[in-house]
């Protein structure tokens, strides 16, 4: 592929009902970095994953990733997306359900037991996913987009419900990922994951506030911490 | 298409009724049930004779349908669709594993349903039972398609199942098990001539009732099959990569 950033968006707009949720947005995701997509409920930032991954229908403007137009289906093999509900079969078992995804992707068979141990999901493995917890089931969603080698991970929320010490793996395991190339996209409610990504997007009624890195976002608004950051942004951008 | 993914799509269909065994024994079960039962009601007369092949039709079309439009409703629903939509899967792959994984299902559920209503309740077959086979088998297969037609006008369970009566009923009653089409009134037979059910029910009642219409039994399984086809391509249609 070319040297074109992993996902540049002009003016985009996209209506859902009779709401404009994304109003002329205009960003980029750069390579081989964890970008974070934070705002506040209602913001936009599914709808926005949803029209990378080629997903969602939009009503103006251009998302290229690789340099190539969204949802093409040379894509569809380099990009791995997790939807905001875990979106698994609750009448598979763990390893089904990813024996499925597999090969629908064409990814070798030892990558099931690769993605299963990376979201430590092993003593799992042979449950059905309905019979898992909220957190454990996220899991396996977000080991579906791990499998095969995507360069880009589109991941709406991937930590929810999680606890620490599992957050702070993923989060890890996020940072491994973009240290070998991979660009990842991952949207949060949870300010305090701020700080782990390289660059932060922030985004408030389907307009970019910020497009920062974590430290830049902390000086622009002179608070002390993220929280504070964010609610400094917003209820600028409010008021 | 791809074979290989529609094979794995049906595989994986299969895996997931296999882990509904309730599902599985009420399918496989339920309709030799209800044959026993209208062979039992009708003992004495000739009746029988007539409505049972009938119903070795409705029962895979009906049991297909409701299971196919409902667990592709799901698969809209829970998200698993958006996201196989996203990865290198066609919609083809998608609709034809649906086709192929219940119309196997169909087959083990006609074998039994023939098998009880033949060598239990004694209907006679003056036709191949293997056509029988067929034409059941192409019945559930139409009920496949429509089901997986019909599940993309649907946003719950519910308005799944009003497809019923919308969708299946007028079909069964303009079939000609209650009255015979040919003595439908004009407006209703011409109706009738276009429906699918139709012609699935008068290719089982040839199969029953004579043994030299194979050939007329294969030209209403073409029209069946045809409308199978039409569905599976409309299905293909209304099967977005793109939602609003
Ligand atoms: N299917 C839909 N039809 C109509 N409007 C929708 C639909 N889905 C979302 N919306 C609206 O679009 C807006 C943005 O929704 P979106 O899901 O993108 O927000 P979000 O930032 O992901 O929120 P959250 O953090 O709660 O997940 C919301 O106001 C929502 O009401
Ligand atoms: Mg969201």
């Amino acid at each position: 592929m070319n040297s074109s950033p992993a996902v540049e968006i002009a003016n985009l707009r996209v209506h859902r009902g009779k709401l404009d949720v994304l109003r002329d947005l205009t960003l980029a995701v750069p390579r081989g970095q964890v970008v974070g997509l934070l705002g506040p409920s209602g913001s936009g930032k599914s709808t926005l994953m949803r029209s990378i991954v080629g997903a969602q229908k939009v009503a103006a403007g251009t998302i290229t990733v690789f340099g190539v137009p969204a949802g093409a289906p040379a894509l569809r093999k380099s990009i791995g997306y997790v939807t905001q509900a875990p979106s698994v079969y609750d009448d598979l078992t763990v390893t089904q359900n990813l024996r499925y995804f597999a090969q629908v992707i064409g990814a070798p068979r030892p990558d099931i037991q690769r993605v299963i141990h990376e979201v430590e999901l092993e003593p799992q493995a042979r449950q059905l996913a309905g019979d898992l917890s909220g957190g454990q089931r996220n899991r396996v969603s977000l080991a579906v987009a791990l499998l095969g080698s995507p360069e880009l991970l589109v991941l709406d929320e991937p930590t929810v419900g999680l606890d620490p010490v599992l957050r702070r793996d993923l989060w890890a395991l996020f940072a491994s990922l973009a240290a070998r190339g991979v660009s990842l996209l991952v949207s949060s409610h949870v300010m305090d994951e701020a700080r782990r990504c390289d660059r932060i997007l922030l985004l408030h009624q389907g307009r970019l506030l910020a497009d920062e890195t974590p430290a830049g976002l902390l000086t622009l608004t002179g608070a002390d911490d993220p929280d504070d950051a964010f609610l400094a942004l917003v209820s600028g951008a409010s008021a | 298409m791809n074979p290989r993914l529609a094979l794995a799509t049906a595989a994986r269909v299969l895996n997931q009724v296999r882990h509904d065994p309730r599902t599985v024994a009420l399918l496989l079960v339920v309709p030799s049930l209800l044959i026993g039962l209208m062979a039992w009601i009708f003992t004495n007369t000739k009746t029988f004779d007539i409505v049972g092949p009938a119903l070795l039709g409705l029962f895979p079309f009906i049991v297909m349908f409701l299971i196919t439009s409902i667990t592709t409703l799901r698969e809209r629903r829970s998200g698993t669709l958006e996201r196989l939509m996203t990865m290198p899967l066609g919609k083809f792959d998608f609709l034809v594993g649906y086709t192929l994984a219940f119309g196997l299902l169909a087959i083990l559920q006609s074998l039994i349903a023939v098998a009880y209503a033949v060598w239990v309740c004694g209907l006679a077959v003056s036709g191949s039972a293997w056509l029988l086979i067929l034409v059941a088998l192409v019945n559930a297969i139409l009920g496949t398609t429509l089901g997986l037609f019909a599940s993309a006008f649907a946003t719950t369970e519910f308005q799944v199942i009003q497809f019923m009566p919308a969708l299946v009923f007028p079909q069964i009653l303009l079939g000609g098990i209650f009255v015979p089409r040919a003595q439908m009134p004009d407006v209703l037979r011409s109706i009738s001539d276009w429906l699918p059910l139709s012609h699935s029910i008068d290719a089982l009642q040839k199969v029953i009732s004579r043994s030299d219409a194979s050939g007329e039994v294969l030209r209403e399984l073409g029209i069946v099959a045809l409308w199978a086809v039409g569905l599976v391509v409309l299905g293909s249609i209304t099967l977005r990569r793109r939602t609003p």
